[in-house]
């Protein structure tokens, strides 16, 4: 660590007894992972083994009291709930966060920190209150039934921007000042500076910022669960009603037994598989950036 | 610094910059002025003071907000320890198989449902363990949520800061404990300021998780031991399952935005008092 | 730095130390489902008040969670808003309210009552439009409510429906979740607790009961006995009740708490 990082040698003893430390703390952090999965598997195993799986294929809907468990409907659902959410949140925040290092007065930076604060630590349901009692009678004006893909996208962004931005500000505030100074002694403009040098070198940041945000969309329960119709179906316009998968969990747990119950939780494997690959693609991406 | 004639591409950047902005604030204010609009009646000394009645209706949240505070407390305690450790690990320490099997369980944690964990918290605290419903239940829950938020913008904080300052403390004899608290947290606070801030949020507005864990008594908790109801809980079950209490839960709601933004203005003084006047990050 | 390192050493010892708990209370436990969840806590604080050195802890989860959970003795007692179903015949329930299912529409429908058929044919999809029911042009909004819950099946039972026939457009959760979603479109249609549903209408919310058979949908009809759409709530024990459970069980079955049924919106069984 001091010449460089991963260089771990030092003769200090209190110097190992920091490496050991920050070993096993991590560690436990590993095993909690584990521990989670475990009790997904568990109490999933009834309609994991003996083909039971293939069940959330070749089901003719989602009918627990039949055993019919058709996930792939719930799952376009999540993955374009998701996405949607992701391709308004990623330019509004990444846009937020240059306006807040590069265009914001002074007096304005901190109380858009403290902004982007507040919206974070707004309650998922308090978002779904304010989607079901004002965003969605105004989208059933427009197209009823109104608790629609679109409601769930608009409040998945809402909800997943503060994120964004505060991340994708604190990569901003990371960027040495000697690039700007130099970009600037170059004769670039301000737009050529931020587009041209501070963002990519704050990408590494922002890019653990969209994949937090990402992960947060899936991960989401309550909020998409007041507005988004919870109809089992493949949308066919973001005016469609659809049930997304986290909805279908908390929808349905609180009711469920033994086969419908393990269905449920097999569902929780599932959004980690999905999770799991969205973070392998991503540590990919960047592995390969950095060739 | 910026002192250059504006061209088209330069103005229409800064007037999207500006819109998006606008957009995002007007958004805000527009959520925070509909649960201002319906709950400012309740907000007086009495409804944080009093306990609940009728339900929640009526009454205060007194009990309610020193069970979310507790609840924080205990998640906090195991968080920034355990989350600091893991990711001065992940940034200095290792690099390889290893790190990166880490950081994808982080990953994977991170999008794990938030009523997933509510039935994993149950099952590992409340039962297991033997915890039952109560608040450390409920805060240990907490913590698994928020430790993949915080270390990963630590972790990214910290990788940030250019080795420049590394070869500095070696050459100025610094070991590493040392280097690490005089030099490199100092450097990332940015990143650990935002990653705490982000944690806080998450754990107040969590809901799911805590009614299977820290649970639903409303009564004035006597001990860590004692099952709490968290000012997010009191909300869902105000506005989504007692006949009229609308008004209760967006009062409660204005209460914890409140509470938000005192906790985070503390945690941000806090930070930046331990770590950044050490060193400028910028 | 060190002064903080004090405060902080000394904020951890008190956090610690809160971690004792008392022991030398009495508590019973009660867990399931959400509905009744507000009243049993209700119930429990005026038994609390009446018996010192007693705690009632509540808990919700689910109607399904409380029955499990009184069969393996997770808790004392268990909180359904149904019947027991036959599976479920080790265990006893107790009575403690009645609550009344009617349908609503928004204030703004024109349509002022509805035949069983109707209903049915709306809820299957046959009719699509308020116009083939009197109303509006105007599309309906069919509100269903998710499975499993003891409403949707009350509902499927009266109208002899199995639940892949409703063809609805929201589904939802909540009692208030279904308020407010018809409350915020003019098209739709749902069934929800009656109690809640007059306590809403008489506060300004934009919705409206539908009478059901020629039956007005109104609480006191529903404590005569002469709706036909009504589901129990019960508390329910594994077994014969232990002395404090009984205790509990008398007084939530007693008229003492017959004003607490009437404020959550329930109503108090016929004496």
């Amino acid at each position: 660590m001091i010449w460089s990082r991963h260089n771990t040698s030092s003769p200090l003893r209190a110097d190992a007894t920091l490496a050991r430390v920050t070993g096993s703390l991590a560690m436990a952090v590993a095993v909690l992972l584990g521990l989670v999965i475990l009790l997904l598997i568990r109490e999933s195993w009834g309609m994991l083994v003996d083909g039971g799986w293939v069940r959330f294929f070749d089901s003719e809907g989602w009918y627990p009291q039949r055993g019919q468990f058709d996930l792939l409907p719930m799952l376009w659902a999540t993955l374009a709930a998701s996405l949607g959410a992701l391709l308004i949140a990623l330019p509004l925040g990444m846009m937020s966060a240059v306006f807040s290092r590069f265009y914001a007065p002074g007096w304005m930076v901190s109380s858009l920190r403290r902004v982007m604060m507040l919206l974070a630590g707004i309650p998922s349901v308090v978002y779904g209150l304010w989607g079901l009692t004002v965003l969605v009678p105004l989208i059933a004006q427009w197209e009823p039934p109104g608790a629609s893909l679109l409601a769930a996208i608009l409040i998945l962004a809402l909800m997943v921007l503060p994120t964004v931005a505060l991340t994708s500000e604190a990569a901003l505030a990371a960027v040495s000042p000697a690039s700007l100074q130099g970009a600037a002694a170059l004769g670039l403009s301000r737009k050529g500076i931020v587009l041209g040098v501070a963002l990519p070198e704050a990408r590494a940041g922002i890019m653990t910022g969209a994949l937090l945000a990402a992960l947060r969309a899936l991960g989401e329960t309550m909020a998409v669960l007041m507005v988004a119709g919870n109809v089992v179906q493949t949308p066919g316009s973001v005016f469609d009603s659809v049930r997304v998968l986290t909805a279908n969990i908390a929808l349905e747990m609180p009711y469920a037994i033994g086969d419908h119950r393990a269905a449920l939780f097999a569902t929780g494997l599932m959004l980690m598989l999905i999770v799991t690959l969205l973070s392998w693609l991503a540590g990919r991406r960047e592995e390969l950036a950095h060739v | 610094m910026f002192k250059q004639p504006a061209r088209y591409s330069d103005v229409m950047l800064t007037l999207l910059v500006w819109l998006a902005t606008l957009l995002v604030v007007g958004l805000f204010a527009w959520l925070v002025g509909d649960l201002i609009l319906h709950g400012y009646s309740k907000l007086n000394l009495a409804f944080l003071l009093d306990v609940p009645q009728n339900a929640g209706r009526e009454g205060g949240i007194a009990p309610i907000l020193v069970s979310t505070l507790l609840i924080l407390a205990v998640a906090l305690l195991a968080t920034l320890p355990l989350g600091l450790a893991t990711a001065v690990y992940l940034s200095e320490y290792t690099n390889g198989a290893l790190a990166n099997g880490i950081r994808m369980s982080l990953n994977i944690l991170a999008g794990v449902p938030s009523i997933v964990f509510g039935l994993f918290g149950n099952a590992l605290f409340c039962i297991w363990l033997g915890m039952g419903f109560s608040i450390w239940s409920g805060g240990l829950t907490l913590a698994c949520m928020m430790l993949p938020l915080f270390i990963s913008t630590t972790e990214s904080g910290l990788s940030a800061v250019t080795n420049e300052w590394r070869h500095g403390a070696a050459a100025l004899g610094l070991s590493h404990t040392a280097a690490l608290w005089q030099v490199l947290l100092p450097a990332a606070s940015p990143a650990i300021t935002a990653g705490l801030m982000l944690s806080i949020g998450r754990a107040l507005a969590e809901t799911a998780a805590l009614i299977f864990t820290s649970g639903y008594v409303d009564r004035m908790p006597t001990s860590l031991s004692d099952s709490g109801r968290a000012l997010s809980v009191h909300i869902y079950d105000l506005s989504m399952n007692v006949t009229g209490g609308d008004a209760s839960a967006y009062g409660s709601a204005l209460v914890l935005i409140i509470t938000l933004m005192v906790i985070s203005g503390i945690a941000v003084g806090l930070t930046n008092r331990f770590l950044s006047q050490r060193i400028t990050p910028s | 730095m060190k002064l903080t390192i004090k405060i902080a050493a000394t904020l951890c010892i008190t956090v610690l130390t809160l971690g004792s708990s008392f022991a030398d209370t009495q508590k019973l436990v009660l867990t399931g489902s959400s509905t009744v969840a507000p009243l049993a806590l209700e119930i429990g604080k005026r038994f609390e008040q009446r018996n010192p050195g007693i705690r009632v802890d509540v808990q919700s989860g689910g109607s399904t969670r409380g029955v499990n959970d009184a069969r393996t003795g997770l808790a004392d007692i268990g909180m359904a808003s149904r019947a027991l179903k036959p599976t479920e015949s080790d265990l006893t329930s107790y009575r403690i309210a009645m609550d009344g299912i009617g349908i609503i529409l928004h204030q703004d429908n024109p349509v002022q009552t509805l035949s069983d058929d109707q209903i049915r044919e709306i809820y299957t999809g046959k009719i699509s439009n308020w116009q083939a029911v009197g109303g509006e042009d105007r599309k309906i909004t069919v509100v269903n409510k998710a499975e499993g819950r003891s409403t949707l099946e009350l509902f499927l039972h009266h109208f002899q429906l199995n639940n892949p026939e409703i063809r609805a457009h929201v589904v939802i959760g909540d009692n208030q979740q279904g308020i407010k979603t018809v409350a915020g479109s003019v098209g739709a249609i749902g069934y929800v607790s009656i109690g809640t549903a007059e306590y809403e209408q008489t506060h300004g919310t934009p919705i409206r009961l539908l009478a059901m058979d020629g039956v007005a949908a109104t609480v006191d009809i529903v404590r005569a006995g002469r709706f036909p759409l009504l589901r129990p709530l019960n508390l329910v024990i594994k077994g014969a009740p232990n002395a404090l459970a009984l205790r509990f069980i008398t007084f939530a079955q007693s008229q003492a708490v017959d004003d607490l049924v009437t404020t959550q919106y329930f109503v108090p069984l016929a004496r």
